[in-house]
C-alpha cells in the first residue's frame, strides 16, 4: 500500500495532471498526516468521496488496508471512521466485499474510547445484516471470536453486541460456539465485560430457540442478577422483561419470578431502582395473574421503600399499574391494596416523591369512577393542592382534565383557586409560565363566570410581567381565551384593558399591546380590529422608540388580512409610507415588508392599481433605501429576495442586527436578555419530570 | 436516616464501642484467635452497606459541600476500633485472613465512593494496612482499584474516592520491584494516563501526577509512551485543565533523562509552543514559567537545534500580538534566552519569518484546491456509474477499468 502510494503522495500537492486515480489517496495520506486534527478529520469525514473517486476495487485493496494500519489517532477522528465504515458497503463492491470493511472495525472496536468502540459495534451490527450466510461464517463469526477472547476487557465488552446479529443466520455447531462465547463473557472476570453481557442478555434471548432460553439464558440470568456488583444486578432486571416474553406462565413462574422477587428486595436501592423504573414492563411480561399474587405486594414495598428515590420511581407508574390491571376486579385491587399506600405517599418527607405522585394521581380518577373519586382521591387531590412545593400543586393543576370528566370541576374550585393564584404569582418565572399554559384549560373547565370574577386579573396581570418569556406566553394566552369564550366577550373584557397599555411609559408595554393585538386580531374578527385595535396602532406609528414603530409595520402587515380594502387603502397604507420614510432603517425595512404584503392583498382584491402609486412593485422597488446588510451579502442576491416578495431568514436577521454600539434594542434579541437576571437567580428550577 | 430515635441504645453503642478501642490499644494479648471472626463480623456489619443516593443528584465535589453521613458517630468508632485492631502488635495476618477476604476488601473498596471525607479518609489508612499486611490480597486489590478506575473513566464519571485510591497506589507503585511486570506497565498506560480526560480532574491531579512520575523514576523507558499520551489526551477547550497538564509535564520533565527527552521533544515542543500562545493567559504563563526550570533550560540548550525552530513562530508571533503585558514580558525574556543560545539560528529564523508564513498560506489554497478538485472527480465517478446502468451492465461485473475505457464524451 505505501508502495502504491508513495510516489503520488509525494506529488500530493502538484498531482492531478497525470494518473487521476491516484490522486484522492494521496490527498487522503496527505491530510491524514497533517498535524492539525481538524484536518485529519475533515479527510476522514470525506472518506467517501474518496472511496467513490477511487473505485470500488483500488478502496478495497489500498485504501482499506491503509486505514487498518493507520488506526491511531484521536478518538474524535476514530469515531468519524468507525461511523463512516458502516455505510460502505456500496463502496467496496456490495455484499459480497462487505467482510473487507471487518478488519479496520474490528481495531475499533478495541480502542478504549466508549463511544467510538459503540460507534464500530453499531457500524458492525450494520455491515453484519450484508453479510450472506456463507460470509458470514467464514469472516464475521470468526472476528466476534476474537473480540470476545481478546486480552483486554474492551475487545471483550464489544463482543457482548455482536452475538444477538450473527446467531440467527448461522449454522447449528456455529450457533451451539456462539452460545459458548457468550456463557463465558457473562461470567468474565473484569464486571465491565459483565455489564456489557447483561445488557445484552435480553436481545440475545430474543434470537434463541425456545429451549435454549430456557436451559442457558435463565441461569445466566440467575447469575447475572445475584453478581457480587450491583451495576451488573441492575442490568438483569431489563433482561428480565425479555426473557419473561419468551417464556409460558409456569415457567415465568418457575425461572424467572425467584429472581425478580430477589430483585425487588435487593439490598442496593439501586437495583429495587430499577425494578421500580421498570414495573409497567415487568407487569405486562409477566401477566395478569402472576402481577396479581406477586408484583402487587412487590409494589406496596417499592412505594414506602425506605429510599426517596425509588418511591418516587415507583410512584410515577401507580397510573399505568392500576391501567393495565385486568378490568374485573381492578376496582377492589386498587382501593384494597393500593390506595391505602398513595394515601401515604401524598404526606411524604421528600418532594419528589410527592411531585411524581402528583404527575400520575388524577389518572385514577377515570378507572375509579365518579364515587371512589369523590370519597377517596378527592382529599388527596386538595391535600396536594395545599402542598408547599409549588411543583407538587402545579402536577395537580396540569391533569385537571382528568378530573373534570369523572366528577367536574367545581368540585375542586374552591380550592383550586388559592392555588393558582398563588402560582400565578410565584416568584420563580418558569412556575408563573407553567401555570399560564394551564389557563385556557381551566378557563373552559371553570366557566366564563368563575373566570371572570377570578382569573381574569391574573391574566392581565402577565401582560406585564417582567419577564419577557411571560409575557409572551400571556399573549398567547389571551388568544386562546378569546377563542373560547367568543368576541364579545373580547370585546368587553379584554380589549380595553390591552388598548389601554398603548399609552404605557414603558416601551416594552407598549409593543404588548401590538403583540396582543396581532395574537387576538384574527379571533375577534373584522369589525373589532378595524374599529378599536387599527386606530390605536395606526397611532402607535408616531411613538418615539423605533422598536415600537417597527413592530407597527409589523402588525400592521399581520392584521392587514382581516382589514377591508377600504381600511388598508385609506388608512394603512399612508401610514406604512410615512414609516418607509422613516429615518431608522429597520422601521423602514420592515416598512416596506409590509407595504408589498398590503399590496399584494389590494392586488388580490382585483383593486385597481398604477404602477407610479404602487411602490412595492418590484421596479419601483430599487428606489427605497437598502437595509443593512451583513458581510458577505451581495446586494443583488438582497434585492432579488425582495422583488420575489419573500425576505430570506438571514435578510430578516441582518435586518435586526444591531451593532454593539446601537442604542435601540431588537424586541425578540433583548427582552429575553433583559429577564436574564431574574432567569439566573433561579437555576435550581428543575422543568417537572426532570429530577431523579 | 434517623438520628433522634432510640438515643438511649445509641448512647450504649457509642460508649461499648469506645470501650472496645481503648480496651485494644492499651491491652496486650487480647486479640486472641477465637475473637477474630466476630470482630470482623462486628465489623462488616456496621461499615458494609449501600450508600444511599446522593441529596444532590448533581453533585459537584468542587463547589458542593459533601453529605455527611449521619451514622458517623458510631461508624467513626468501629473504624477506629478496626484500625487498632489491624495496628496492634498481636494482629496476626496469617490467622485474619480466613475472615479479612477478596469479598471484604471488594466490599471496602465500594466505600470509597462515600461521599463524607471523613470516611474516605479512614477507608485509606484501612486499606493502606491491609494492602500492607496481606500479601495474597495485593493482586486482587489492584485488578480491583483498576476496575473501578475503568469505570470511573469510561462509564460513570463519578466515584468520590479517586484520590484517596490514587494516594494508596503512589505509595504502592513506589514498591514496585524492576523490572516493572506488564501488568503495571498497562495500568500505567491503559487506566492512568486516560483518567487524564476526567472531568474533575482538579480533584485528583496531584495524586495522580505523583503515581505517573513515580512510575518515570522506576523506569524511564515509559516516559516516550507517557508523554505521547498526555499529548492525545491534551485538553482542547479546558484551560484549568491545560494549567494542570503543564503542571504534570514539568514534573515529568524534572525527571526526565536526557536521551528520553531527544525522543520526544518535537510533538512535546510542538504541544509547547502551542501552549504559549494560548489567548488565556494562564495557560501561556505556566508553559512560559518552564524557562524558569533550570533543569528544563540546560535540556533545551542541549537540543536548541530542534526546539527553537518549534517554538520561534508562536513566540515571535506573540511578542507582537498578545493582550496581556506579563505575557508579553515573559516572552521577550524566552526570546532573549533562546537567542542567547544560538544567535546564528534566531537571526536566520527572524529573517525567514515572513516567507514561511506566506508559505503555509499557500499550502492552505493548495488544500481547498485539492478537495475540490476530488469532488469533481466524485462526480465524474458517479456520472460514469450512472451510465453503465443504463447501458444495462450490473454494477457489480463493471471494473474500474471498463468504466475508464468510456469515452468522456459518453459521461455528459
Amino acid at each position: 500500500m505505501a508502495g502504491a502510494a508513495g510516489p503520488a503522495a509525494g506529488s500530493g500537492a502538484a498531482g492531478g495532471d497525470g494518473d487521476d486515480s491516484l490522486y484522492p489517496i494521496a490527498v487522503l495520506i496527505d491530510e491524514l498526516r497533517n498535524e492539525d486534527v481538524q484536518l485529519r478529520l475533515n479527510s476522514i469525514k470525506k472518506l467517501s468521496t474518496i472511496a467513490l473517486a477511487l473505485g470500488v476495487e483500488r478502496t478495497r485493496t489500498e485504501l482499506l488496508p491503509f486505514l487498518t494500519d493507520t488506526i491511531y489517532d484521536e478518538d474524535e477522528v476514530l469515531l468519524a471512521l468507525a461511523e463512516q465504515l458502516g455505510n460502505f458497503t456500496g463502496l467496496v463492491g456490495g455484499p459480497d466485499f462487505a467482510h473487507c470493511l471487518l478488519p479496520p472495525l474490528e481495531s475499533l472496536a478495541t480502542v478504549e474510547e466508549t463511544v467510538v468502540r459503540d460507534k464500530a459495534v453499531e457500524s458492525l451490527r450494520q455491515i453484519s445484516q450484508e453479510h450472506t450466510p456463507v460470509a458470514l461464517e467464514a469472516h464475521f463469526v470468526p472476528l466476534v471470536k476474537r473480540l470476545a477472547s481478546g486480552d483486554w476487557f474492551t475487545s471483550r465488552t464489544s463482543a457482548c453486541g455482536l452475538f444477538s446479529v450473527c446467531y440467527p443466520r448461522a449454522s447449528i455447531a456455529v450457533k451451539g460456539e456462539i452460545k459458548q462465547y457468550f456463557r463465558s463473557l457473562c461470567s468474565d472476570d473484569t464486571p465491565m465485560v459483565r455489564r456489557a453481557a447483561a445488557s445484552k442478555l435480553g436481545e440475545f434471548a430474543k434470537v434463541l430457540e425456545l429451549d435454549s432460553v430456557k436451559s442457558e439464558i435463565v441461569p445466566l440470568f440467575t447469575n447475572l442478577a445475584s453478581d457480587e456488583q450491583d451495576s451488573v444486578r441492575l442490568l438483569a432486571v431489563e433482561a428480565c422483561v425479555s426473557i419473561a416474553q419468551l417464556l409460558s406462565q409456569e415457567d415465568i413462574e418457575a425461572l424467572v419470578m425467584p429472581t425478580l422477587r430477589q430483585a425487588a428486595e435487593d439490598k442496593s436501592w439501586r437495583v429495587r431502582y430499577m425494578v421500580a423504573d421498570k414495573f409497567s414492563e415487568l407487569q405486562k411480561a409477566v401477566g395478569p395473574k402472576i402481577t396479581l399474587n406477586d408484583l402487587i405486594p412487590a409494589f406496596q414495598n417499592l412505594l414506602k421503600d425506605c429510599e426517596a428515590e425509588v418511591r418516587a420511581a415507583a410512584a410515577h407508574k401507580v397510573k399505568e399499574l392500576c391501567e393495565n390491571l385486568p378490568i374485573e376486579g381492578r376496582e377492589t385491587i386498587i382501593m384494597n391494596q393500593i390506595l391505602p399506600y398513595i394515601k401515604e405517599l401524598v404526606s411524604d418527607t421528600n418532594q419528589h416523591v410527592k411531585s411524581a405522585l402528583a404527575s400520575v394521581i388524577m389518572g385514577l380518577a377515570t378507572i375509579l369512577g365518579k364515587e371512589n373519586t369523590i370519597e377517596h382521591l378527592l382529599p388527596l387531590f386538595l391535600a396536594q393542592l395545599k402542598d408547599e412545593c409549588p411543583e407538587v400543586r402545579l402536577n395537580i393543576i396540569s391533569n385537571l382534565d382528568c378530573v373534570n370528566e369523572v366528577i367536574g370541576i367545581r368540585q375542586l374550585s374552591q380550592s383550586l383557586l388559592p392555588a393558582i393564584v398563588e402560582l400565578a404569582e410565584d416568584a420563580k418565572w418558569r412556575v408563573r409560565l407553567a401555570i399560564i399554559e394551564y389557563m385556557p384549560l381551566l378557563a373552559g373547565q371553570l366557566g366564563v363566570e368563575f373566570f371572570d370574577e377570578k382569573l381574569n386579573s391574573l391574566c392581565m396581570a402577565w401582560l406585564v410581567d417582567h419577564v419577557y418569556a411571560i409575557r409572551e406566553a400571556a399573549t398567547s394566552n389571551l388568544m386562546k381565551l378569546v377563542q373560547k369564550f367568543g368576541t364579545e366577550w373580547a370585546q368587553n373584557t379584554i380589549v380595553p384593558k390591552v388598548l389601554v397599555m398603548a399609552n404605557d411609559p414603558n416601551y416594552l408595554h407598549r409593543m404588548t399591546t401590538l403583540f396582543c393585538i396581532n395574537a387576538l386580531s384574527e379571533a375577534c374578527g373584522q369589525e373589532i380590529t378595524t374599529k378599536q385595535m387599527l386606530p390605536i396602532v395606526l397611532k402607535m406609528a408616531g411613538d418615539q422608540v423605533a422598536n415600537v414603530r417597527f413592530n407597527v409595520a409589523k402588525s400592521l402587515q399581520k392584521i392587514g388580512p382581516i382589514l377591508d380594502t377600504d381600511a388598508l387603502q385609506v388608512e394603512v397604507k399612508p401610514v406604512l409610507q410615512k414609516l418607509g420614510q422613516d429615518e431608522d432603517m429597520d422601521v423602514k425595512y420592515f416598512a416596506q415588508e409590509a407595504i408589498s404584503a398590503v399590496a399584494q392583498r389590494l392586488r388580490k382584491l382585483d383593486f385597481p392599481v398604477k404602477d407610479s402609486e404602487e411602490p412595492s412593485a418590484p421596479g419601483a422597488d430599487k428606489t427605497h433605501l437598502p437595509r443593512p446588510r451583513g458581510p458577505g451579502e451581495d446586494t443583488g442576491k438582497a434585492q432579488r429576495g425582495r422583488v420575489a416578495g419573500v425576505a430570506s431568514k438571514e435578510a430578516v436577521a441582518t435586518a435586526r442586527f444591531r451593532g454593539p454600539g446601537a442604542a435601540k434594542v431588537s424586541p425578540e434579541q433583548t427582552l429575553p436578555l433583559l429577564s436574564g437576571p431574574v432567569l439566573s437567580k433561579d437555576p435550581t428550577y428543575c422543568p417537572k419530570g426532570e429530577q431523579t | 436516616m434517623d438520628s433522634v430515635s432510640d438515643l438511649k441504645s445509641k448512647e450504649i453503642k457509642r460508649a461499648t464501642l469506645n470501650e472496645l478501642v481503648e480496651y485494644v490499644s492499651t491491652n496486650r494479648g487480647v486479640i486472641v484467635e477465637s475473637a477474630y471472626s466476630d470482630i470482623v463480623k462486628m465489623i462488616s456489619a456496621n461499615i458494609f452497606r449501600t450508600l444511599p443516593p446522593s441529596d444532590n443528584p448533581d453533585f459537584d465535589p468542587e463547589e458542593d459541600e459533601p453529605t455527611l453521613e449521619a451514622s458517623w458517630p458510631h461508624i467513626q468508632l468501629v473504624y477506629e476500633f478496626f484500625l487498632r485492631f489491624l495496628e496492634s502488635p498481636d494482629f496476626q495476618p496469617s490467622i485474619a485472613k480466613r475472615y479479612i477476604d477478596q469479598k471484604f476488601v471488594q466490599q471496602l473498596l465500594e466505600l470509597f465512593d462515600s461521599e463524607d471525607p471523613r470516611e474516605r479518609d479512614f477507608l485509606k489508612t484501612v486499606l493502606h494496612r491491609i494492602y500492607g499486611k496481606f500479601l495474597g490480597l495485593r493482586a486482587f486489590i489492584r485488578k480491583q482499584i483498576n476496575n473501578i478506575f475503568l469505570r470511573f473513566i469510561y462509564e460513570t464519571e463519578h466515584f468520590n474516592g479517586v484520590a484517596e485510591l490514587l494516594e494508596i497506589l503512589g505509595s504502592i507503585i513506589n514498591g514496585f520491584a524492576l523490572p516493572l511486570k506488564a501488568e503495571h506497565k498497562q495500568f500505567l498506560m491503559k487506566v492512568l494516563i486516560p483518567m487524564h480526560t476526567a472531568k474533575g480532574l482538579a480533584l485528583f491531579h496531584a495524586q495522580l501526577a505523583y503515581c505517573v512520575v513515580q512510575f518515570l523514576e522506576k523506569d524511564t523507558t515509559l516516559t516516550e509512551p507517557v508523554i505521547r499520551g498526555l499529548l492525545k489526551f491534551w485538553p482542547k477547550t479546558c484551560s484549568q485543565k491545560e494549567v494542570m497538564f503543564l503542571g504534570e509535564i514539568e514534573e515529568i520533565l524534572d525527571v526526565i533523562e536526557p536521551t528520553q527527552f531527544k525522543k520526544i521533544e518535537e510533538p512535546l515542543f510542538k504541544q509547547i509552543s502551542k501552549c504559549v500562545s494560548s489567548s488565556h493567559f494562564q495557560v501561556a504563563e505556566r508553559a512560559l514559567y518552564f524557562w524558569n526550570n533550570e533543569y528544563i533550560l540546560s535540556l533545551i540548550e542541549e537540543n536548541i537545534d530542534k526546539i527553537l525552530p518549534i517554538m520561534f513562530g508562536s513566540l515571535y508571533k506573540i511578542s507582537k500580538e498578545h493582550w496581556n503585558p506579563t505575557i508579553v514580558a515573559l516572552v521577550y525574556n524566552v526570546l532573549k534566552t533562546l537567542m542567547e543560545m544560538n544567535g546564528k539560528l534566531f537571526d536566520d529564523l527572524t529573517s525567514s519569518y515572513k516567507a514561511e508564513r506566506q508559505r503555509e498560506k499557500k499550502k492552505e489554497l493548495e488544500r481547498e484546491e485539492l478537495w475540490k478538485k476530488l469532488e469533481e472527480l466524485k462526480l465524474k465517478k458517479a456520472l460514469e456509474k450512472q451510465n453503465s446502468a443504463y447501458n444495462m451492465h450490473s454494477i457489480l461485473s463493471n471494473t474500474n477499468d471498463e468504466l475508464k475505457k468510456k469515452p468522456a464524451t459518453s459521461v455528459g
